[in-house]
C-alpha cells in the first residue's frame, strides 16, 4: 500500500468559444439580398420618385463602377444605362478595356469621351501642379462631364463610391461624391468586390489590385498603406464604437488603427455639404429641417 | 359544450386585412385618395372586419419638421377615413387601425388610432401615443414629437386589443403590460427601415423584428397584426414584411419587405384560449408580476424615495 491513490483523469468537456480572429476578418455581405435591396432602391429613387428612369454613369474599369452598372441595369434595363468612358492621355489601357468587358457582359450604352484636351487646357497654365491637384482636376472634370451628359440624355447621374473611401477620404470632395445618388456607399470594399462575384462581374475587374489610376502603376492599397481587408475589418469596429486599445486587444497594430483613425478623424468634413454660418432660428438643415425626399 | 366566456357567440373568427402601403412623402391628400382604391378593393371581396394600416401610413415616416406641417386630430383623420370608407362601401360597418402624427391642441404625437365605422360615420374607440420614440442612429422623434404616458387597452367586438407601435413592441414590458390588462390582440402598426446584409436570406432587421413578434405572441398567447410601411424614404427602405402571427408564435401569413399587398386571414380567436391551456405563462405573469412590480430594489418613483435611485 502506499499512500498514491490512483485518480481517473476526469473526463475532457468540450470547451466551445467563438471563433478566434474573426474580429480581424472584413465584414460579409449577403449578396443577393444585397443586390436585389439596392436593385429596388435604383428603382424606386429613378422610376418612382423621380420619375427619370434613366442613369448615367463614369465606367471607370473598376469594380466599384462595374457593380453599379450591373445593378442599373437590373434595376432600369440595360438600354436606360449609359455608361461613360473617360479616360486620360495617361490612363491605363486595361481601364478601357475592362469597363468593355462590363459593357460587352450586359449591353449598357457606352460612349468614351476623352478628356485630355479639356484638363490639359487648364493644367497647362498651372505647371506647378503636383499628382494631387492634377488627380483632383481629372476627377472634378469627369463629374462635369457626366452631369452634362445626364442633362443631355435626361438621365441621373449615378455614384459609385463605396463605404470604405468615404470613410477614409479617399475620394475628391464634390467629383465622384457628387451624384444624387448612390447605391454603393454603404458598402464596404470587400462587400463590393463580394456583390460583384454574385453579379458576374468579369473576373479580369474583380481580381485586379483596385487603382483611381489618376497615376501610372498607381494602387489604393499603396495610396491608403493599408490592405482593403485589413481596413474594413477596423473601420467596421470603429464605427461601432470600439476605441483603439479595443482595437489593438483584437489584433490590430498601433500604426495602423492610427493610419485609419486619423484618416477618418480628419475627413469627416469631406462627407458633409459646406459649413454654413449659422445667423438665424431658421438656418436651413439646423432648425429648417426637410427629408431629401419631402 | 359552453364556449370559453372570453369569446361571444358568433364572433369566433376575426376577418382580418393588413394593408402594407407605401404612401408618398407628404401627400396626405394623395394617399387617403390611394387608401380609397384599397378600400375599392377590400369593400366588394368580401369586405373584411378589421383593416390594419402601418405606422405614418398617410405621410410617410420619416417628416423632421415636416411634422409640424401634416400632423392632424384624430377626429380629422376619422372623419376622412370614414369618408373614404362610406364612398366605397356605402353603410357597410368596419373597424379600422392607422399609425399617424397626431397634433393634440399643439403637442405632436407619433399616435395609432383604432376606430369602428358604422353607417359612414367614425366611432373612435382609442388613440395609442407611442411611448418609445427612437432617438439615436437614423431616428430623431423625439426631437419633434412627444412621448405617450400610458398603455392602454381597449374592447372590441373582438375582445381586448392594444396597440404597439414599432418601438414599442421591442420592449418586452410593453407586450407583458398589453397582455396583463387583456389584451388578446396585438395591433401593431410599423416603420422599420431595413439594414443588416449579413445574415441569411434577408436584411437581419427583419429576422430580428419577426423574432420579437413571434417571441410575444408565444410568450402571451395572443395574436399579433404586424403591418408594415413599405418603399423607400430617402435612401432608407422600409421593411414591409406584415405578418399575421398566432398566438402559437406560428407566421399565419406574411408579405414581402417590398411593394404595397394586403394581407388577408380569417383567424379563429378560440386559438388564443387554446395556445394559453398549452403554454399558461400568461397566468404564471399574472401570479408573479405584483412581486416584480412591488420589489423596492426596483429604480421607481415611490413615495419616500431618494430620486437619485431612479
Amino acid at each position: 500500500m502506499t499512500n498514491c491513490h490512483f485518480r481517473a483523469p476526469e473526463p475532457t468537456l468540450q470547451v466551445i468559444e467563438p471563433p478566434k480572429g474573426a474580429e480581424l476578418l472584413a465584414p460579409s455581405v449577403n449578396a443577393r439580398v444585397a443586390a436585389q435591396w439596392l436593385e429596388a432602391f435604383l428603382h424606386d429613387e429613378l422610376v418612382v420618385r423621380r420619375n427619370v428612369p434613366r442613369a448615367v454613369l463614369g465606367l471607370s474599369g473598376g469594380v466599384d463602377s462595374a457593380v453599379t452598372a450591373y445593378l442599373c441595369a437590373r434595376a432600369l434595363g440595360a438600354e436606360n444605362v449609359y455608361a461613360i468612358r473617360m479616360p486620360y492621355r495617361l490612363s491605363s489601357a486595361a481601364s478601357l478595356s475592362d469597363a468593355q468587358l462590363v459593357v460587352d457582359a450586359i449591353g449598357v450604352q457606352e460612349r468614351t469621351i476623352d478628356i485630355s484636351a479639356a484638363v490639359d487646357g487648364y493644367l497647362q497654365s498651372e505647371t506647378g501642379a503636383d499628382a494631387r491637384r492634377r488627380g483632383n482636376v481629372m476627377a472634378r472634370m469627369r463629374m462635369l462631364i457626366l452631369f452634362d451628359q445626364s442633362a443631355k440624355l435626361n438621365a441621373l447621374p449615378i455614384g459609385t463610391g463605396n463605404k470604405t473611401e468615404r470613410l477614409l477620404g479617399y475620394f475628391t470632395w464634390h467629383a465622384d461624391d457628387s451624384p444624387p445618388l448612390n447605391p454603393l456607399g454603404d458598402l464596404f470594399k470587400s462587400q463590393v468586390w463580394d456583390l460583384a462575384r454574385y453579379l458576374g462581374v468579369p473576373r479580369a475587374l474583380v481580381d485586379k489590385a483596385p487603382s483611381a489610376d489618376l497615376e501610372a502603376d498607381q494602387t489604393d492599397e499603396g495610396d491608403l498603406g493599408i490592405t482593403y481587408a485589413r481596413a474594413d475589418a477596423m473601420l467596421s469596429q470603429i464605427l461601432l464604437g470600439y476605441n483603439d486599445a479595443q482595437l489593438r486587444e483584437r489584433g490590430f497594430s498601433c500604426e495602423e488603427i492610427a493610419l485609419v483613425r486619423g484618416r477618418v478623424d480628419a475627413t469627416h468634413w469631406k462627407r458633409h455639404l459646406p459649413t454654413t454660418a449659422m445667423l438665424s432660428n431658421t438656418a436651413i438643415n439646423e432648425f429648417y429641417l426637410r427629408p431629401v425626399d419631402f | 359544450m359552453e364556449p370559453p366566456a372570453s369569446v361571444e357567440v358568433g364572433v369566433e373568427t376575426l376577418d382580418v386585412a393588413i394593408v402594407q402601403m407605401k404612401p408618398r412623402k407628404g401627400a396626405y391628400r394623395e394617399n387617403v385618395r390611394a387608401l380609397r382604391r384599397v378600400f375599392s378593393q377590400l369593400a366588394h371581396s368580401p369586405a373584411p372586419q378589421l383593416i390594419v394600416l402601418p405606422e405614418a401610413a398617410l405621410t410617410g415616416y420619416f417628416l423632421e419638421g415636416a411634422v409640424y406641417d401634416l400632423a392632424l386630430s384624430t377626429e380629422r383623420i376619422a372623419a376622412d377615413i370614414a369618408a373614404e370608407w362610406q364612398a366605397e362601401a356605402g353603410n357597410d360597418p368596419v373597424d379600422l387601425a392607422i399609425g399617424f402624427y397626431e397634433n393634440f391642441e399643439g403637442t405632436f404625437y407619433n399616435s395609432a388610432l383604432y376606430m369602428s365605422i358604422s353607417n359612414g360615420a367614425p366611432s373612435i374607440v382609442h388613440t395609442h401615443r407611442k411611448m418609445f420614440l427612437p432617438t439615436y442612429g437614423v431616428f430623431d422623434e423625439e426631437r419633434f414629437l412627444s412621448r405617450g404616458r400610458r398603455l392602454s387597452v381597449f374592447e372590441t367586438r373582438w375582445g381586448r386589443m392594444a396597440m404597439l407601435i414599432c418601438e414599442d413592441a421591442w420592449h418586452a414590458i410593453m407586450p407583458t403590460i398589453a397582455a396583463i390588462k387583456g389584451a388578446r390582440v396585438f395591433i401593431v402598426p410599423s416603420a422599420a427601415p431595413g439594414r443588416g446584409v449579413e445574415g441569411e436570406e434577408e436584411l437581419e432587421s427583419i429576422t430580428r423584428w419577426r423574432a420579437l413578434l413571434t417571441g410575444a405572441a408565444l410568450e402571451h398567447g395572443v395574436y399579433v397584426l404586424y403591418a408594415g410601411l413599405a418603399g423607400f424614404e430617402g435612401g432608407k427602405g422600409m421593411t414591409g414584411n406584415s405578418a399575421i402571427i398566432d398566438p402559437f408564435g406560428r407566421i399565419v401569413v406574411q408579405a414581402p419587405p417590398l411593394g404595397e399587398c394586403v394581407l388577408r386571414a380569417k383567424v379563429d380567436l378560440r386559438e388564443i384560449d387554446l395556445a394559453r391551456a398549452c403554454l399558461p405563462l400568461l397566468g404564471d405573469l399574472g401570479a408573479v408580476l405584483p412581486d416584480l412590480l412591488l420589489d423596492d430594489e426596483l429604480p421607481l418613483p415611490r413615495a419616500g424615495a431618494d430620486p437619485a435611485s431612479y
